[in-house]
């Protein structure tokens, strides 16, 4: 692999943009042949948007893609599937009632005329495992077979189209250990052959053990492109994180007081029913915000839903102010006074069809103060959220607006107007400023820090790690479930910090 | 090439609400010119008697009400489940359900005082229906199972339930034909208009679309059921027992149904019959789409079913258009609001490359 090569396939100049957010700025990208490629970057780099473009499955508002020389305007998968490129997404597009073998001639012209042609297509396919080793029973049904073994499906899928160029979106993340190792000897061979694979991780150790070559995305950006042989996983952290810091913000000197949030020993399962917290212990204490690093899908969102009432632990205990959370009630948090911000403000945290005063009330539409005998009060509620709107300076057309009509900062000042405005003595703020502008966030980066000066303790659980710099009091790490360590903020350093993120122990 | 896509487009004002349902009712009826013609009918003559049957004469106008009756109360039931996205299409067994619970009750209720009677049939029937409804609804909460399966094929459930009594314990005595006995006369709704068949079924589905707004409006039940409706799990989160909800909705909107059940069976039919409604639960669905799911849209769209039900059977006299013309409208009235709905909330992009 020589970079004086022609690339495969090249990306140049690509921006996409959804409503809000920019997700790729200006990314110029190469992906040569024989190579494998990884793309690093955190969740929301946008790594996984520019493959998307790539793939054909988002078009790109500006920019050009050339594969194989050619300019290729991709408009469906179909497209880009016809000149070489595939990709194994992070959720498999397989149809569970059906085998093996017909989940991958699916789209493909195997056959004459009416029928399926299954001879010629299991014998290519037989021919496809033997040289890759990718054992899978071609006769097995689909929903009978390992998470590991679906990704095999998919990337014989891949290669029985005969792609040149594989993209992988984070295929180790639903892997155990032997499959992984089993997963990078199918890549290298892959590679061997001259085909080109892409590999999008933030798992730094897999990165160096797999890739030639290292693209770093952060914010929507090409930050950084590194021979592996000529790096160390020191400086990816470094590069991944980034180094500036965003804002200088006035912190003032409260000494923290006694607990306000401990969990003692909690253990949850994750959607798939695998182990996502493993015997979990954290302390919170008022005038304090713990800032919870990590990238997510290492527990942070299991974390959040058990302390939000929305997901029922295994085991353990949720204590607020020494009083014992009825585990997977959000009635019992809401009584105990937690303001909770998920990360998911769209599907969790708010009704988008309803106006931004329904969604203000949500919590308290029940008390004596807004209705008697069932009615509704709305002289009070409108009074209510009147104040509520202009003591977080939301900006709408008002307290009817559609709460869908908000701007993405200003959906999370509803969101905190509702969770911060009844004074809770804890905050779990998970992503809060995720997919949000400079202005926003700043805004809701001092909300947080006036409820720390106000007496509440905070947990903030974040992959930014500027945020968590910038507001933590400690910072703690949590990795496959576990809480890898726990520093005050003034011992932190950034390398540790991004050494603990990626499961390294030193 | 020119490729089409579908994307989300912004919420619209709020005078969408009513100007597209009044669209889409104008575009049925000009489009029903096609049926009308295809079989054979003068077409200014057919709309003319299809409006003269249905609202001509006095009488004509007030049995446009008597039609309206079951159609309303079923629409609102219907309309007030999918609010909450409870999706009830069940609302013909639920009505089955109340004219067989008003049927038990109206036959054996002799021995107390006349007045209690209605009252006793008019909650035995909203229960009926409400319980009928319930389960479905226990089935979704407890154990996910899709309420749109399940309320359906209660339906057969239901009829079939209803046959089986009318040929055996329900059947009056000496007759062979599936039909129970009379009810008696204390069981009878009042005819509130004199040389018509104006009843009390037809104010109770009035004031039903009242208390329905009141409740969607003004309560905290229906907040609830608003909040539980546009995300559930948002709702869940903010500490809405999603359950209960669910429950009492399935509850009201069985009820409601079961009510029209009860209407055609005590002022109409007085006795139970296997064809006590020609689908009038389905019809509900309709009625409720083309309604806009308010009690008010709701109100004018049975409103409008009738029109056209009642106007057909005219039509069809005067100018020999079969009266199933009526069920190709109402087929179309459906369609074209789907149609309409999903451009207030899609639009298509035409992309040329």
């Amino acid at each position: 692999m020589t970079t004086t090569q022609k690339p495969i396939a090249s990306m140049s100049s690509i921006t996409k943009r959804f409503l809000d957010v920019t997700a790729n700025s200006d990314i110029d990208f190469n992906l040569y042949p024989g190579e494998i490629c990884a793309l690093l970057g955190e969740n929301g780099a946008g790594k996984t948007t520019l493959m998307n473009i790539l793939f054909g499955y988002y078009t790109c508002d500006e920019g050009e893609i050339f594969i194989k020389g050619k300019k290729a305007e991709l408009s469906a998968p179909r497209d880009a599937i016809s000149r070489g490129v595939g990709m194994v997404r992070q959720h498999f597009a397989l149809v569970p009632s059906q085998t093996v073998l017909e989940n991958i001639i699916i789209g493909t012209d195997s056959g004459k005329g009416l029928f399926l042609d299954f001879k010629s297509a299991r014998i290519k396919l037989l021919r496809i495992q033997k040289k890759f080793g990718l054992q899978v029973d071609p006769d097995a049904r689909v929903w009978t077979l390992s998470v590991g073994e679906q990704q095999k499906v998919e990337i014989l899928k891949a290669l029985y189209r005969d792609v040149d160029i594989l993209i992988m979106d984070e295929p180790t993340a639903v892997l155990a250990p032997a499959e992984t190792v089993e997963l990078f000897k199918t890549l290298k061979s892959m590679a061997k052959e001259g085909r080109s694979v892409v590999f999008i991780s933030h798992k730094l150790n897999e990165v160096m053990e797999i890739a030639d070559r290292v693209v770093v995305l952060r914010g929507g950006r090409v930050v950084a492109g590194r021979k592996t042989s000529e790096t160390n996983i020191k400086e990816l952290a470094n590069l991944m994180v980034g180094r500036d810091l965003l804002e200088r913000l006035e912190k003032k000197k409260v000494r923290p007081g006694k607990p306000v949030l401990e969990i003692e020993n909690l253990s949850a399962l994750n959607d798939k029913k695998l182990l996502a917290l493993k015997g979990l212990k954290l302390v919170v204490r008022k005038n304090e915000i713990l800032g919870m690093a990590g990238i997510s899908g290492n527990g942070q969102k299991e974390l959040s839903e058990a302390l939000f009432g929305m997901r029922d632990p295994i085991e353990g205990t949720i204590k607020i102010n020494g009083d014992a959370l009825r585990l997977g009630s959000p009635v019992s948090v809401i009584r105990l006074k937690m303001g909770r911000i998920p990360e998911d403000r769209i599907d969790t945290g708010l009704m988008m069809d309803l106006s931004v005063e329904e969604n203000l009330i949500l919590e308290n539409h029940a008390t004596p103060e807004f209705q008697r005998f069932g009615m509704m009060n709305f002289k009070k509620i409108h009074q209510f959220s009147e104040d509520l709107i202009g003591a977080y300076s939301i900006m709408s057309s008002g307290r009817d607006a559609v709460t869908s009509s908000l701007s993405g900062g200003n959906l999370q000042k509803v969101m905190l107007a509702r969770e911060l405005g009844g004074r809770p003595a804890i905050v779990v703020a998970s992503q809060p400023t995720r997919g949000l502008d400079v202005g926003a966030m700043e805004y809701i980066h001092q909300r947080i820090l006036q409820e720390r000066e106000c007496g509440a303790g905070v947990l903030l659980i974040s992959e930014d790690l500027d945020e968590i710099f910038a507001l933590s009091d400690r910072i703690t790490v949590l990795y496959e479930g576990v809480i890898m360590g726990d520093v005050p903020v003034a011992e932190a350093s950034r390398e540790q910090i991004g050494l603990w993120m990626s499961g390294v122990t030193r | 090439m020119i490729r089409m896509r579908i994307t989300k487009r912004e919420p619209l004002p709020k005078w969408a609400r009513v100007v597209i349902p009044i669209a889409a009712i104008i575009t049925t009826l000009i489009l029903s010119a096609i049926p009308i013609l295809l079989a054979g009918g003068n077409l200014w003559k057919s709309y003319y008697y299809l409006f003269y049957g249905a609202l001509g004469t006095r009488f004509n106008l007030l049995e446009t009400f008597v039609k309206a009756s079951p159609l309303l109360l079923t629409g609102l039931a219907v309309a007030f489940a999918f609010r909450a996205k409870f999706w009830n299409i069940g609302a013909e067994g639920q009505l089955l359900a109340g004219a067989l619970a008003a049927t038990v009750l109206g036959v054996s209720l002799g021995g107390i005082p006349g007045v209690l009677v209605l009252p006793v049939i008019i909650i035995g029937g909203f229960l009926a229906g409400g319980i009928w409804a319930a389960i479905p609804a226990i089935l979704k909460t407890k154990l996910k199972v899709d309420d749109v399966v399940s309320t359906l094929l209660l339906n057969y459930v239901m009829i079939h339930m209803m046959g089986a009594l009318l040929f055996g314990p329900l059947q009056q005595p000496g007759s062979s034909w599936p039909r129970s006995s009379a009810i008696i006369e204390a069981a009878r709704y009042p005819i509130l208009l004199t040389k018509s068949r104006f009843h009390l079924g037809i104010l109770i589905a009035l004031l039903a679309v009242l208390v329905i707004w009141f409740i969607n409006k003004r309560t905290v039940f229906g907040y609830r059921s608003k909040a539980v409706g546009v995300n559930i799990r948002a709702a869940q989160f903010g500490g809405i027992n999603t359950t209960a909800v669910i429950l009492w909705t399935a509850l009201v909107s069985g009820g409601l149904a079961g009510l029209a059940g009860v209407g055609e069976l005590c002022a109409l039919q007085y006795r139970l019959i296997m064809d006590i409604s020609p689908g009038y639960g389905y019809s509900g669905i309709v009625i409720a789409m083309l309604g806009n799911l308010h009690p008010v849209g709701v109100l004018f769209s049975s409103l409008f079913f009738s029109v056209i039900i009642v106007g057909a059977h005219t039509m069809s006299r005067m100018t020999g258009v079969p009266t199933y013309i009526a069920e190709v409208i109402q087929g179309m009235a459906l369609m074209i609001m789907l149609i309409f709905l999903l451009f207030t909330e899609y639009r298509i992009r035409v992309v040329r490359k």
